[in-house]
């Protein structure tokens, strides 16, 4: 759609597909400047941070899922870590590794969702993965069976791959038997071979020359990919324990957004897989990184659209990470430690798909929540998703509106945003102020 | 049995409204019976899966999340003209989700305690299901859908079947998967007997109480369309697993919180806290 006015040129596009949730961007040009990049997310807000008060804190592992269809172990892992802090819980051993081994499930699950559903068609040049299985039926099918692999992961340790019913405080409420492991690693180790052919399959595709200085953003722990624990670490140098994280990364309202923008120092930063594997890339497994060898993929990847190979490596990662867990499984004797309830406040960060994702929760004598504070990767990543279009905008400028307005897209589509999160549907708009 | 040419095939719509997206999540997790379904029906609208957004009238729209906003509220009714069999799916479209809390709390103090600026936030004071503003033809529990149940519906209506679900309790289904009641022999506050079927009793297949997710069941003492006994599983709770009043409450009051009966039986129990 567009209209002309003496003044101004809007373009607009009623929404940008292939992204969780609903939003919008405008952008306002004058001659060759790029004026301002507003990315609106209109997604209702749900107020969960103000309904959680006054909940009961076994609650929270049920209610904090519905934040997310997508990444609702994410939301699980930072709240129980973040009430396990306030009330002295240190979770060990088997337990530890069935929590990491369920958030490999949704990494899986999410990033070949995003690899080759939401983000491939843009490279290869289809609206959808079903219009591209019309052609590339095998391609398809071989994602959509990777995705399962890390459904099935969920399903198994927490009965179900959307809104998982058994984290809880201290552990889980059931905890798998080895044998049930063991059913899983057959189609764990074709998904690891898949995983390869995904990466290789990425690597091919025609990346825009597009290198940007990026503040990465992502946890690090030292021995391990971070998935459940370490400090958040910057590449411009800060390193910080959970509880600290508020006093560095503040969030601002704007007024065009529901969604609550982060900054760190003032500045955008960026989280996600981009910026967890150049800050992690030690700790990869030595397939991973022959796989990135073989490709002459460098790290650390700059470029955004370069997001989608990140997130492929990610897949092979967790899926070597599964089969490492599993095969050192031992069954915990109980499924979740005594929990012993006190007051105080609690804070945790741990690797969502799409970031870090910070809860803070203030717990009262009876277990009652009083305050709560979630920050989501998204709105972390908003400020940097606009600073990139800023400058991407501009080798823009002499194509089509509609061209403009999709090319714009795939930059949002880069970081897999995930609205829902945030607050969800995005609507483009370009605004050119006339060249005189 | 459909003409294999596009122009006849069912068109189907997927449309979000305020939602965590975890239903429509459920129709991408049909794996390989996705690609099956794209070539049975014509899927002219499903922003979340395809840049392909091609307008109305649709044969069959899928409705995901509940109606927070004036906008949204609008919306819904110019779905409803444009479309032939309107089916929501899940909690939040089907009885107003768990952003339904907010009906009995002050919206504007919930904003000041999200937002630093509040006046920037555009939201209604409630959260209501699809129904309390059209038509709707079907409805789909459950938090999320169990895809197998959408998968069912959806063959129904191709085949002209009027779609129908099981609505006894979760506890039939507990019984047949030969499960240890948790309500008894572990003593937990379990929203089994008074919630609808369909979920596969996954919560007491974990070792834990369900938590009424899939809403509430029908029929279960008087028969079909009428609501279960809360009384008697709110009483039990009380007295036999002490919980107190506002445990109560709180456990009517969730997921599926503002739904009747399940609203009302919370809020006898506010009363009493």
């Amino acid at each position: 759609m567009s209209e002309e006015t003496a003044q101004t040129r809007t373009i607009a596009v009623d929404m940008v597909a292939r992204v969780e949730g609903e939003g919008a961007l405008r952008v306002t040009v004058k001659g060759e400047t790029v004026q301002d990049v507003e990315l609106r997310i209109f997604e209702p807000p749900r107020f969960f941070e103000a309904f959680l008060r006054g909940r009961h804190y076994e609650e929270v592992p049920d209610i904090v899922a519905r934040i997310c269809g997508i990444c609702p172990v994410a939301y699980q892992m930072s709240a129980v870590h973040a009430l396990e802090w306030v009330f002295g819980l240190r979770i060990d051993g088997g337990l530890r590794d069935l929590r990491r081994l369920l958030y490999c499930g949704e990494w899986i699950e999410s990033h070949a969702l995003h690899v080759y559903m939401l983000q491939a068609p843009d490279f290869l040049g289809y609206e959808s993965g079903l219009a591209m299985a019309k052609d590339q039926a095998a391609v398809v099918t071989r994602g959509l069976r990777l995705k399962k692999a890390g459904n099935a992961i969920m399903t198994l340790l927490g009965g179900r791959s959307v809104h998982p019913v058994s984290v809880k405080v201290g552990g889980f409420s059931r905890v798998p038997l080895r044998r049930e492991l063991e059913g899983l690693k057959d189609e764990l180790l074709w998904a690891r071979d898949a995983a390869v052919e995904t990466v290789h399959w990425v690597a091919d595709f025609d990346y825009p020359e597009f290198a940007l200085d990026y503040n990465y953003v992502a946890l690090r722990h030292p021995n391990e990919y971070p998935f459940n624990e370490g400090r958040v670490v910057a590449s411009s140098g800060l390193q910080i324990s959970a509880s600290e994280f508020e006093q560095h990364f503040i969030e601002h309202q704007v007024d065009y957004s529901n969604a609550l923008h982060c900054k760190l120092q003032g500045s955008s930063y960026l989280v996600g897989p981009l910026a967890r594997l150049n800050l992690n890339q030690e700790h990869l497994t030595p397939l991973a990184r022959q796989v990135l060898a073989d490709r002459r993929i460098e790290l650390p990847l700059r470029n955004p659209f370069q997001g989608i190979i990140a997130r492929s490596v990610e897949i092979l990662y967790a899926l070597e990470e599964s089969l490492r867990l599993i095969e050192l499984y031992e069954s915990p004797s109980e499924p979740a430690l005594p929990v012993v309830v006190r007051p105080g406040t609690g804070m945790a960060c741990t690797e969502a798909p799409r970031g870090i994702l910070y809860h803070r929760y203030e717990v009262d004598v009876d277990g009652v929540i009083r305050d709560v504070k979630i920050v989501p990767p998204t709105s972390q990543n908003q400020a940097r998703i606009e600073q990139d279009l800023r400058l991407f905008m501009p080798r823009l400028l002499r194509l089509p509106d509609k061209g403009a307005a999709l090319a714009c897209e795939r930059i949002i589509r880069c970081y897999d945003p995930c609205i829902s999160c945030a607050t969800h549907f995005l609507n483009l708009e370009i605004k050119r102020e006339s060249i005189a | 049995m459909f003409d294999p040419d596009e122009r006849q095939r069912p068109r189907l719509a997927v449309v979000k409204f305020a939602s965590c997206d975890g239903c429509q999540l459920s129709i991408l997790n049909l794996e390989e019976d996705l690609l099956a379904l794209g070539r049975m029906l014509d899927i002219a609208y499903f922003p979340e899966a395809s840049s392909d957004m091609r307008p109305g009238p649709y044969d069959i729209a899928l409705v995901e999340g509940s109606i927070t906003t004036a906008e949204d509220a609008h919306r819904i009714l110019a779905l409803r003209q444009q479309t032939k069999v309107l089916i929501t799916i899940g909690a939040c479209a089907t009885a107003g989700g768990i952003q339904a809390l907010r009906n009995w709390a002050d919206v504007e103090s919930f904003k000041r305690a999200v937002y630093p600026s509040p006046a920037y936030i555009q939201s209604l004071s409630t959260s209501t299901p699809i129904s309390e503003h059209v038509h709707v033809d079907f409805e789909l529990w459950g938090c999320p859908i169990d895809k197998g149940q959408l998968l069912r519906v959806i063959t129904d209506l191709l085949v002209g079947v009027q779609p129908r679900l099981p609505a006894d309790s979760v506890c039939l289904e507990c019984k047949r998967r030969g499960n240890v009641c948790v309500l008894v022999a572990k003593g937990l506050p379990c929203l089994g007997p008074v919630t609808r079927t369909g979920c596969g009793a996954i919560c007491p297949g974990m070792g834990r109480d369900c938590y009424g997710c899939f809403g509430p069941s029908e029929g279960a003492r008087k028969g079909p369309g009428l609501p279960p006994n809360t009384t008697s599983l709110a009483r039990h709770f009380h007295s036999e697993l002490q919980l107190v009043p506002i445990e109560v409450m709180r456990r009517f009051r969730g997921i599926n919180g503002y739904v009747s009966p399940f609203r009302a039986e919370s809020d006898i129990w506010e009363n009493k806290s």
